[in-house]
């Protein structure tokens, strides 16, 4: 096959791989704008799946038999996949999780507690959602006198990095968790510039991908970051399934988070010796098929291409950012330089929720509310919340415009 | 099944946008004897309710709502209609809302809760129950001396 045919993006081809895709709502073909809360699942990852529970399942690292070391090795090579997908140096850098949250509880619990010291700050931003905010404030309220800082976000939806770095100049951040990309303005912050003025400073750093690892290409070496978290259901995977990118030698530092068969290396009933990373990490059985369908997700978006899938999404954002802005009455949150296809807006006169209820009645799924990043709605004085339309792979200027249209009708509606 | 367009033509009646968009009742009612916050952790939906009272009945009535329609709405018929009403009484009115917006049935279709089938629609978009029911949760608990309650 001509390679360069194979590369070529053809959305409409690859809507086809979305079962989901091809079912109506109420008779109108599903226009769905919400994959920045869940993507939809394609053909790969279902039959993956299923494919580990009929041929090839057992529990893994337990049985000395085939079926068992078949799952086990299934297992251990989503890990590689993930570790080749972001660049990681070796495959126990990959902590397998159940999602985002988890990984960033993990790392506010093992190394927030085990090896931050009193005094020091943990350093994140206004632009967080809830998941790189609670962990935090629990760290800061749990009486270990470890602090919380927050860099501010500018009018234009941006870090304020004149802030990011007087937040650091004192040398007390011990580590800094910022999102790579936010899921409510779409931008994305400088990740490199963050983690070069961070490691001068004497901080580690967590990036939040969970949205920039569906949209672009991310190597975590390249950017020297000290631990990134993303989670499978955003990238076409299952739900259940998330990852915890650490250094190998800041994972082989922290203590356990959970504890439980999987993560020991001897146990008496007088004390325990805790296996070696990522194992220390991943108590209990883990998320043996959701694994799997990770893998599958991290083949079908490489086989697409990640770099053939951003060009697709900045065409998606240049052509929303041409539509939206004509519709009269709207308010677009944020106006960052570097985008994903993540859009917030209000609409005037017309609530979020009720325009999602209208909207869904056109076959449009939007979320509305404020998708859990309250502090970030109140820094834009949206506190009642907004509407937010967010592109995946598969999503057409077609459905941009139909959006558009409909916003326009729900306005005269509501009117 | 039905076409979406009708199912949204129902769910906005007239009766509901104009109460929605109705000033009266609104605003904080200064010394009231019970007040009470509605959120919905959710959807940001919060709804105040301040009430007087007038010997063993409700008095005068307040609510501001920071919400959609549904949730406006339904703040300003429970201003209209509780006063004059015993805490019970407004009590049994409110679970009448919440069945009925959870269900589409109401056991009694007379007077007040005819008034009020306005919100039997909901229960077709799941997701706006607590819209409509979020401002009957804070009366009761302004009615129970709790100053803030949850939809969830």
């Amino acid at each position: 096959m001509d390679t360069n045919i194979a590369r070529t993006f053809d959305v409409k081809r690859l809507r086809q791989d979305f079962p989901i895709l091809a079912t109506t709502v109420r008779g109108k073909p599903l226009t769905f704008l919400d994959s920045g809360a869940s993507a939809q699942k394609p053909r790969q990852v279902i039959e993956a799946m299923t494919r580990c529970m009929e041929t090839a399942y057992a529990n893994v690292h337990r049985g000395a038999y085939h079926l068992s070391e078949a799952a086990t090795e299934s297992y251990e090579a989503a890990r590689v996949a993930v570790q080749n997908f972001i660049g990681a140096a070796e495959p126990e850098e990959i902590v397998f999780t159940s999602n985002s949250t988890m990984a960033i509880n993990l790392v506010a619990h093992s190394f927030g507690r085990g090896i931050l010291k009193p005094g020091q700050f943990v350093l994140t931003s206004e632009m967080e959602h809830h998941a790189n905010l609670v962990p935090w404030q629990m760290l800061r309220d749990a009486g270990l006198g470890i602090g919380l800082r927050y860099v501010r976000v500018t009018e234009g939806g941006e870090l304020d990095m004149n802030d990011l770095a007087a937040k650091l100049a004192d040398g007390k951040v011990g580590l800094v968790a910022i999102t790579h990309m936010s899921n409510v303005l779409g931008t994305v912050t400088p990740a490199a510039r963050i983690v070069k003025m961070a490691h001068e400073a004497g901080a580690k750093v967590l990036f939040d991908g969970s949205q920039a690892v569906v949209h672009r290409h991310v190597d975590v070496a390249a950017l020297d970051a000290d631990f990134y978290v993303f989670t499978g259901h955003k990238l076409y995977g299952p739900t259940g399934i998330g990852v915890l990118y650490g250094k190998r030698k800041l994972l082989d530092a922290m203590p356990p988070f959970l504890g439980g068969g999987d993560m020991i290396e001897s146990v008496t009933l007088e004390r325990t010796t805790y296996a070696a990373a990522p194992a220390r990490f991943e108590a209990g059985t883990p998320a043996i098929i959701e694994a799997v369908g990770l893998h599958a997700a991290i083949d079908y978006v490489t086989a697409i291409g990640m770099d053939a899938i951003e060009a697709h999404e900045r065409a998606l954002v240049e052509h929303a950012m041409r539509v939206l802005p004509g519709v009269e009455g709207l308010r677009l949150l944020g106006a960052a330089q570097d985008r994903g296809g993540v859009f917030s807006f209000a609409l005037e006169g017309v609530h979020p929720h009720d325009l999602s209820t209208y909207l869904d009645r056109s076959g449009i799924c939007v979320r509305a509310g404020r998708h859990c990043a309250e502090p970030l709605h109140a820094r834009f004085a949206v506190d009642g919340g907004t509407t937010r339309a967010s592109f995946g792979l598969y999503t057409t200027p077609e459905e941009i415009d139909l959006l558009a249209e409909k916003l326009v009708d729900a306005r005269r509606f509501f009117a | 099944m039905s076409s979406g367009a009708e199912d949204i033509q129902d769910l906005y009646s007239t009766t509901l946008r104009d109460l929605a968009r109705n000033p009266a009742h609104r605003g904080k009612l200064d010394n009231a004897a019970a007040t009470a916050r509605g959120d919905n952790p959710m959807c940001g939906d919060r709804v105040d309710i301040f009430l007087n009272f007038d010997g063993p009945r409700i008095g005068e009535t307040r609510f501001v709502a920071r919400g959609c329609e549904i949730c406006q709405a339904s703040a300003a018929m429970l201003a209209e209609m509780v006063p004059g009403k015993s805490p019970d009484e407004a009590r049994a009115l409110g679970e009448g809302v919440k069945t009925m917006a959870r269900t589409g049935q109401t056991n009694d279709s007379t007077g007040e809760m005819a008034r009020l089938s306005i919100f039997a629609v909901v229960h077709k978009f799941p997701s706006r129950v607590k819209c409509a029911t979020l401002a009957w949760s804070a009366l009761d608990a302004a009615l129970s001396g709790v100053r803030e309650t949850s939809s969830e």
